[in-house]
């Protein structure tokens, strides 16, 4: 008897892990279940090229689709899973089939969170989270077509920036008083604010939204200091919840994600998840922590798959993410905090800078716009969390790397 | 169908078919050869680096401003390494041979 692998969630962490699976010779059945009719492909073209038109669909798959048949992985697309017995050790799939397992990967991903507000069901509001998301906003965005976004992080912003350079009207709306709050410290989000401005965008902060308005199809915003927003379609990017609801039914534990350890493995020995959907620790960081992003959905689904073959290798990495704003590409790594100190080489003016934050005298963030050359090492000298002079740090001049030496 | 040969890390030679119009990380990736390409491929994270056969470094492009500022960091950074991403595979690669740099 061959032992069967299942993975519920054909997402990025979920195609990852069934191809690594098989690259480390795993030879038994592999069972990849995905609620979308798309083979396992990559989110962040989403809000952007993909977006734009400039990148046909086939281009976000992680793997050419003959891979599957190629490496006998049995792709079960447009199923969801509805439960799972531990007991039995089988998961059920909502068209009454039930398979067994000896091994079950979690890569569940994450959902879109959505608004309550009055008007939250008119037509016409789109959310941004899988390839027919898109199909939906780029049918809406016809030519002349006025986009009313609500959330000014990162999606919320690639769209304004793709939809500006296509020449629609764009107005966001955010109720933060800065754009990116989550991820950038004040002196970034007003470079970008900027960046916005210029390019066209009516940006709207510390103004909430109280209602979207119309006639069984959505017209316009109406916010928290009592004006309109019109438009002919709302984009709203305000956040992701985790998909824990199979997890939490059947036990496992649950906080802020489903919990597991460095190598991806849950309480019960035989269930392992990886990806957005989990709260893991992080040694670097020195504490748990749940990641909406591609290198963590990779990176733990390959040592995922390694635990599921008895090979135990942690995860453990500086988390890093990118964002492509018009012809600024920003790369973060590390997660910033409030305290930190700021430190920017190079003159944002330029357009090519990077934004590094202290904390206790050593780098503890980054943030690279259109700055690779910081990129690597930062990352280096996140994890090795040497002291650096500030004075010397600030001159653009010296490249990071000398600080790894001293 | 174009040739590309490849050499792992543990030094195994190998040929693949290659479609033109892709990158040579997506025929890396595609066949399995132990290329991360988290990023896939928009040149932000360095994990798909190869040394391209010197014979083959001037046919071709030049390294772009991101691919080149990425590449010059890494500790194991040759005159003919290059981010495969940025590869795009045409008939006129036909039997370009990339070696898969270590992982960093
Ligand atoms: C528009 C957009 C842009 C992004 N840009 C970036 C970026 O630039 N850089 C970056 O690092 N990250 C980016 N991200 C985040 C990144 O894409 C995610 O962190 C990553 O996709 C997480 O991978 P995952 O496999 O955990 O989840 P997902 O990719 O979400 O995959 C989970 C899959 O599981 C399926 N599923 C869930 N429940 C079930 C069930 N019960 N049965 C069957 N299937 C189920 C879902 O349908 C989904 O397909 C972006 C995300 C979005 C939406
Ligand atoms: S795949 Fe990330 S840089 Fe090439």
């Amino acid at each position: 008897m061959t032992d069967t692998f299942i993975i519920v969630g054909a997402g990025q962490a979920g195609g990852q892990a069934a191809a690594t699976l098989r690259s480390k010779g795993f030879e038994g059945r592999i069972v990849l279940i995905g609620e979308e009719n798309y083979v396992p492909y990559e989110r962040p073209p989403l809000s952007k090229a993909f977006l734009a038109g400039e990148l046909p669909v086939e281009k976000t798959f992680l793997k050419k689709p003959d891979f599957y048949d190629n490496k006998n992985i049995e792709l079960r697309l447009g199923r969801r899973v509805v439960a799972i017995d531990r007991q039995a050790r089988t998961v059920n799939l909502d068209n009454g089939e039930s398979i067994g397992y000896d091994k079950l990967l979690l890569a569940t991903g994450s959902r879109v969170r959505k608004l309550t507000v009055p008007g939250a069901e008119l037509s016409g509001i789109h959310y941004l989270r899988d390839i027919a998301d898109v199909e939906g906003i780029r049918a809406a965005m016809k030519p002349g077509a006025r986009l009313a976004i609500v959330g000014a992080g990162y999606i919320g912003l690639e769209v304004a920036a793709v939809a500006r350079k296509l020449g629609h009207e764009v107005t966001v709306v955010e109720a933060l008083d800065r754009v990116m709050a989550r991820v950038v410290a004040p002196q970034v989000s007003a470079f970008y604010e900027k960046v916005h401005r210029e390019a066209g965008v009516d940006l709207r902060l510390g103004t909430g939204l109280t209602a979207f308005e119309g006639d069984g199809r959505f017209e316009q915003l109406r916010l928290t200091d009592g004006s309109a927003v019109p438009g002919d379609l709302a984009v709203v990017g305000i956040g992701i919840v985790p998909n824990v609801e199979l997890a939490q039914e059947i036990g496992l534990k649950v906080d802020n994600g489903i919990v597991v350890d460095e190598y991806g493995r849950t309480e019960d020995p035989d269930i392992f998840a990886a990806g957005d959907v989990t709260n893991h620790p992080n040694a670097i960081l020195g504490r748990n922590i749940r990641l909406e992003s591609v290198q963590n959905a990779m990176s733990q689904a390959m040592a995922a798959a390694l635990a599921m073959l008895g090979h135990l290798e942690a995860y453990n990495e500086v988390p890093w993410f990118w964002s492509d704003q018009y012809d600024l590409k920003l790369q973060i790594a590390g997660l910033w905090e409030p305290d930190d100190e700021i430190v920017v080489r190079g003159d944002m003016e330029s357009r090519k800078f990077s934004v590094v934050y202290l904390r206790d005298g050593a780098i503890a963030a980054i943030n690279v716009i259109n700055n690779m050359r910081d990129f690597l090492p930062a990352k280096k000298l996140i994890e090795a969390k040497s002291k650096v002079d500030p004075a010397r740090l600030a001159d653009p001049e010296v490249p990071l790397k000398e600080f790894l030496t001293t | 169908m174009a040739k590309l040969i490849v050499t792992t890390r543990e030094g195994e030679t190998s040929e693949v078919e290659g479609e033109r119009g892709i990158s040579v990380m997506e025929i890396l990736r595609d066949n399995d050869f132990e290329v991360a390409a988290i990023c896939g491929g928009c040149c932000s994270c360095a994990t798909c680096h190869v040394y391209v056969d010197e014979e083959w470094m001037d046919k071709l492009p030049a390294r772009e401003e991101d691919e080149r500022e990425l590449l010059e960091e890494l500790e194991s950074f040759k005159d003919n390494s290059r981010l495969s991403c940025q590869i795009e595979f045409t008939d006129d690669l036909d039997g370009l041979q990339v070696t898969i740099a270590p992982d960093e």
